[in-house]
């Protein structure tokens, strides 16, 4: 296909030209920023457990974790050691126009936070053979193309502890509510203290066997204390944080109320014949930094 | 509860002294192993081959550090889950190590050797590598530095603020504490 030059554009038609260099930049900066400054959100979800919190134990933990974040941002230092494998999160306006290579720039933004900001290489190359990179690349990069001018960047960095208790089921349609709810609230119970609880707790329903994945994925990067636009989901994300805050394991799985800081579901359209649902588990060290790019 | 606190090496006796859901403050040397040390010293055992650090009543941190900022001994260092690691703890609790540290649910096999050996598992406060990093007076590579974080470490760590998890006598934490605020929530619940 041929390069339209801008000039040839039609009367009206407009792109926005970002360099590359603007993307690894602002990758860079957030990885730094995300791996050593929680977010307002998730400081506002662990403050009003807190005080919701009947269990003396649980109430020290709690202040402990509080400790951990501001010692972390006081003296510059990751939050956990588990500096995550870098999800970056795309929405990529159509009419913008990228110089130079995209993905390219969001690994080269990895590798210089990861490397600058003294942060953790957590990525081995290949999975069987297992060496690390060195440098955590490759980021898991997700683009959506979306209307509008913008490049909206979000940077996720995500432990291992909580990947690897997250969990996915094809129900029957005729499972129903009761067997999703059911799901999600097992998928808590059976991961007990691994994902480091409190947990956030990304539900994905519908779709097909990834995008459901996907879904609760994404669900992890919505702030802990939104509301689900969707009174339906609102309440639903309302209900099964009440089931899963009677399970009883608490923070660190050594008893209380506080399992879970928030649920948060997001769905979309399915088959006929399927129910698909998703469960990503994020520690209580919930990071995700947002920026757009111009 | 005031926490007890506890100095390396750690003796059987110690071990048995350690009951479960007690606050402890460690003091002392420990080594850091997560997946990949983990499985080069069973290699190395499996080979008959010396190991590169001493087991008997030492203790084993399940942490991968971030890197230090200069000037500083260690970057951040909480516990990693320990689950990965049940598959090679039983071989290095019989072979000397009294304690492990770090989070999350064990195997039965590694509780019957926790109780076959007198040992005992400490849990750190998951994602509080900041807070933990504190207690961390020296950090010395002493094997398999082409591992990078996943090296072995000997720390030397002051006050490092614990909880036993599973103790000598194999009871867990994470039954008995969801256990006693399940049932004090019901008390609470039937005086409303």
């Amino acid at each position: 296909m041929a390069i339209v030059p801008r000039h040839t554009l039609k009367k009206g038609a407009y792109m926005r030209e970002i360099k590359a260099e603007l993307i690894t930049q602002a990758v860079k900066r957030m990885c730094i920023n995300a791996n050593t400054v929680l977010p307002q959100d998730v400081r506002h979800s662990i403050k009003s457990c807190m005080e919701l919190e009947d269990y003396p134990a649980a109430k020290d933990s709690l202040k402990l974790i509080t400790e951990n974040y501001e010692i972390a941002e006081r003296e510059n230092v990751p939050i956990c050691q588990d500096t995550g494998v870098a999800c970056v999160f795309v929405e990529l306006g159509q009419d913008v126009h990228v110089i130079g290579d995209i993905e390219g720039a969001i690994n080269e933004g990895v590798r210089q936070g990861y490397k600058d900001g003294y942060l953790r290489a957590s990525v081995v190359g290949d999975p069987l053979e297992r060496k690390n990179t060195g440098d955590n690349t490759p980021a898991m990069i997700y683009f959506d193309i979306v209307p509008g001018d913008v490049c909206k960047i979000t940077v996720a960095p995500k432990g291992f502890g909580s990947e690897n208790m997250s969990k996915i089921i094809m129900l029957h349609p005729s499972d129903g509510l009761a067997r999703v709810k059911e799901f999600v609230v097992q998928s808590v119970e059976q991961a007990g203290a691994n994902p480091c609880p409190p947990v956030v707790v990304g539900v994905g329903v519908g779709g097909t066997f990834d995008k459901a994945a996907l879904l609760a994925k994404k669900a992890l990067l919505r702030d802990t204390d939104d509301v689900n636009p969707d009174p339906k989901y609102a309440k639903l994300e309302t209900e099964l944080l009440e089931a899963i805050n009677a399970l009883g394991l608490g923070p660190q799985g050594f008893g209380g109320r506080t399992t879970a800081l928030a649920v948060k579901i997001n769905v979309m359209p399915t088959h006929i014949a399927g129910l698909p649902v998703a469960v990503n588990l994020n520690c209580h060290v919930a990071r995700h930094m947002t920026e757009n790019i111009k | 509860m005031t926490p007890i606190e506890i100095t390396t090496p750690l003796t059987r006796s110690d071990a048995l002294s350690l009951k479960c859901g007690e606050s402890v403050l460690l003091t002392g040397e420990i080594y850091t192993a997560r997946d990949a040390a983990h499985a080069r010293l069973l290699e190395t055992i499996q080979k008959g081959e010396r190991l590169p650090l001493d087991l008997q009543n030492n203790i084993i941190y399940y942490v991968g550090p971030t890197p230090p900022m200069p000037g500083r001994v260690i970057g951040s260092a909480g516990p990693t889950t320990s689950g990965r690691m049940d598959s090679y703890a039983p071989k290095l609790i019989s072979m000397g190590i009294t304690a492990m540290i770090g989070k999350g649910i064990r195997s039965p096999e590694v509780v019957s050797a926790i109780k076959k050996h007198t040992a005992v598992y400490f849990g750190a406060l998951g994602g509080a590598g900041a807070l933990l990093a504190q207690c961390v007076e020296s950090s010395e590579v002493v094997a398999y530095e082409d591992l990078g974080a996943e090296a072995i470490r000997r720390l030397k760590v002051t006050k490092m603020p614990l909880t036993v998890i599973i103790d000598s006598e194999g009871n867990n934490l994470y039954e008995r504490g969801r256990a006693l605020y399940l049932e004090q929530r019901r008390k609470t619940v039937g005086e409303e």
